[in-house]
């Protein structure tokens, strides 16, 4: 954990929105969907935070919690993951995608 | 170690950048989610050796037997999932990270109420707000799921609905303020302020109609970021905060650019519910009558075009007929017949679904032609096939300023020398308006599933070889 300042917290969410936003504003319609469940898989970040707190976790209310917490994070990522690969293989080209269901 | 940790981090938030940048072309998005991936996974592990996690073992065999259970559960329904019901896993799949930023907050908010210390000042405030979004992304999520994989078809409206959300959402406010300010919180007030906002979430997604989803598990998927960066504020982790802003934004972009091919503003779908009360008013000034056509006299229509444009839309989706499609094309393209496909940017239930599906099919992205490149073309056009779409394709939207989809811009297939229309029925689009192409004297109706209207038109073509 790092101490981040108010205004240095600020500054960091002011340039990550403007990054957001310029990374997507160039993407194709046809990537849209798998751009979508890309960026669902992204906020699966929230795992590294279940994890932290889920470890601090003292009280078993709080055990209960932080595993509700890890185990919808973790579906969050994995699932998103294997979506979005599922997705962006059908525009791989397309000698080694025939027959795929 | 922590050096070391921050630095993954670190590392980590930049590849979740590049990896979003790099999915943002076709050639090289495979390899952008690869990256992202690598950058979860390292997270993810150092996450563990954050001070104070190993300190209590029975805690980490939970966080283990947690993850197992998340992803083993995840990875099997991604992984079987037909790609047409797609849309729906993205949104549960989002709705467990909004779910799991709220549970993050519960878990400090618990600790706050326990007595331990008041986390205090700003980053007490956005625990709370974190709380609130990801309560309110998980439960509206769940029932975005609910609409579209069909458990939940009716579109709930309960009397002064919009009078009793503002209402919920107010009282949930109000009991966020509370927390979010003081010293000593109850634990019977989290609890409550909980279960107002996963209500609120509830009450908010349910009168929004099927058609509308896809902007709505856009949004929802904003809100998660959004969360996830607040409880990342609240955990001092710079990967969380960046990770969840740049979802937030791009989310948000992301939901404008779909509204905007709806050609409706956000709080219009939102806040408003179309075909309920609008659907009636077009019933009016219909000329001409559906004209049915069989297969067979369809697929010698087509067999004989030199052009051929195939506009897909839901209706293929459900009936999965997408490979059907494929073999169509191929056998028109071997009689010379030039095919091309039209897809609408809101056909389906999300951008890109038609494409993705085409993709899955075979067909060459190079075929596949958006709004604004194909609508040119139309008047050359020998036969436009309308696969299961409906609104997309309705001239209403060009040509009367009371239709409740005025202006938003469609495929020009009635402008095709001939229109077929594959479609399961007589009624309504999703919208609930009459569509004015299908009474259209150069249109005829194919009845039947898209499945095996496709097939029909196969085994025509094939009887005159």
């Amino acid at each position: 954990m790092i101490e981040i300042g108010g205004f240095a917290a600020l500054y960091i969410f002011m340039l990550s929105a403007f990054t957001g936003y310029e990374v997507i504003s160039r993407v194709p319609v046809i990537l849209h969907t798998p751009m979508m469940s890309g960026s669902n898989f992204i906020h699966g970040i929230v795992l590294v935070g279940a994890i932290v707190v889920m470890g601090s976790a003292e009280t078993v209310l709080e055990q209960v919690i932080g595993f509700i917490a890890v185990a919808l994070a973790s579906g969050n990522a994995v699932g998103g993951y294997v979506a979005t690969v599922r997705m962006l293989d059908m525009f791989t080209p397309k000698e080694n995608n025939k027959g795929k269901a | 170690m922590d050096i070391f940790i921050q630095v993954v981090y670190f590392v980590a938030a930049i590849l979740f950048i590049l990896g979003l940048k790099k999915m943002s072309s076709p050639v090289t998005a495979t390899g952008g989610i690869v990256w992202a991936g690598i950058g979860m996974v390292a997270a993810s592990l150092v996450a563990f050796f954050e001070p104070g996690v190993f300190a209590n073992s029975t805690n980490v065999i939970l966080i283990v037997v947690a993850i197992a259970v998340g992803s083993g559960i995840a990875y099997t329904t991604a992984k079987r999932v037909q790609m047409t019901d797609m849309p729906q896993m993205i949104a549960i799949y989002n709705g467990m990270g909004g779910g799991a930023a709220a549970a993050i907050a519960g878990v400090e908010l618990v600790k706050m109420a326990g007595g331990h210390h008041a986390i205090g000042g700003t980053t007490q405030v956005l625990a709370v707000l974190g709380a609130l979004i990801g309560a309110v992304s998980f439960s509206g999520s769940a029932i975005a799921f609910a609409k579209l994989q069909g458990l939940m078809n009716k579109t709930i409206r309960l009397p002064m609905h919009m009078v009793l959300n503002l209402g919920l959402f107010v009282l949930t406010l109000i009991a966020g303020t509370i927390i979010g300010f003081s010293d000593d919180v109850s634990i019977q007030l989290v609890l409550v302020f909980f279960v107002l906002a996963l209500v609120f979430g509830v009450l908010f997604t349910t009168p929004i109609g099927g058609a509308d989803m896809p902007v709505v598990i856009s949004l929802f998927n904003a809100f998660t970021g959004l969360a996830v960066a607040f409880e990342g504020f609240v955990l001092g982790n710079a990967a969380m905060i960046i990770a969840g802003t740049v979802v937030g934004s791009a989310g948000t972009l992301l939901t404008q650019l779909m509204a905007k091919a709806m050609n409706r503003p956000i709080t219009n779908i939102l806040f408003a519910s179309f075909g309920s009360d609008s659907g009636e008013a077009a019933e009016e000034d219909i000329e001409g009558s559906m004209k049915e056509v069989q297969g067979t006299d369809a697929a010698i229509m087509m067999a004989y075009a030199e052009k051929v444009v195939i506009i897909p839309g839901y209706g293929m989706a459900v009936a999965q007929a997408q490979h059907k499609v494929s073999e169509l094309t191929k056998l028109l393209e071997a009689r010379g017949v030039t095919v091309k496909f039209a897809i609408h940017p809101v056909a389906g239930r999300m951008p890109g679904h038609m494409n993705v599906l085409l993709a899955e099919a075979g067909i060459d992205y190079d075929k596949i032609l958006d709004l604004d490149e194909i609508n040119p073309e139309f008047p050359t056009v020998d036969v436009a096939l309308v696969i299961g779409a409906n609104d997309v394709v309705n001239p209403v939207a060009r040509t009367n300023p009371d239709s409740p989809i005025y202006g938003m811009p469609i495929l020009d297939a009635d402008m095709a020398k001939n229109c077929i229309v594959i479609k399961r029925g007589r009624g309504a689009g999703f919208s609930g308006i009459e569509n004015h192409l299908f009474y259209a004297d150069n249109t005829r109706m194919l009845y039947g599933d898209a499945q095996k209207a496709v097939g029909e038109l196969i085994s025509g073509i094939k009887t005159l070889q």
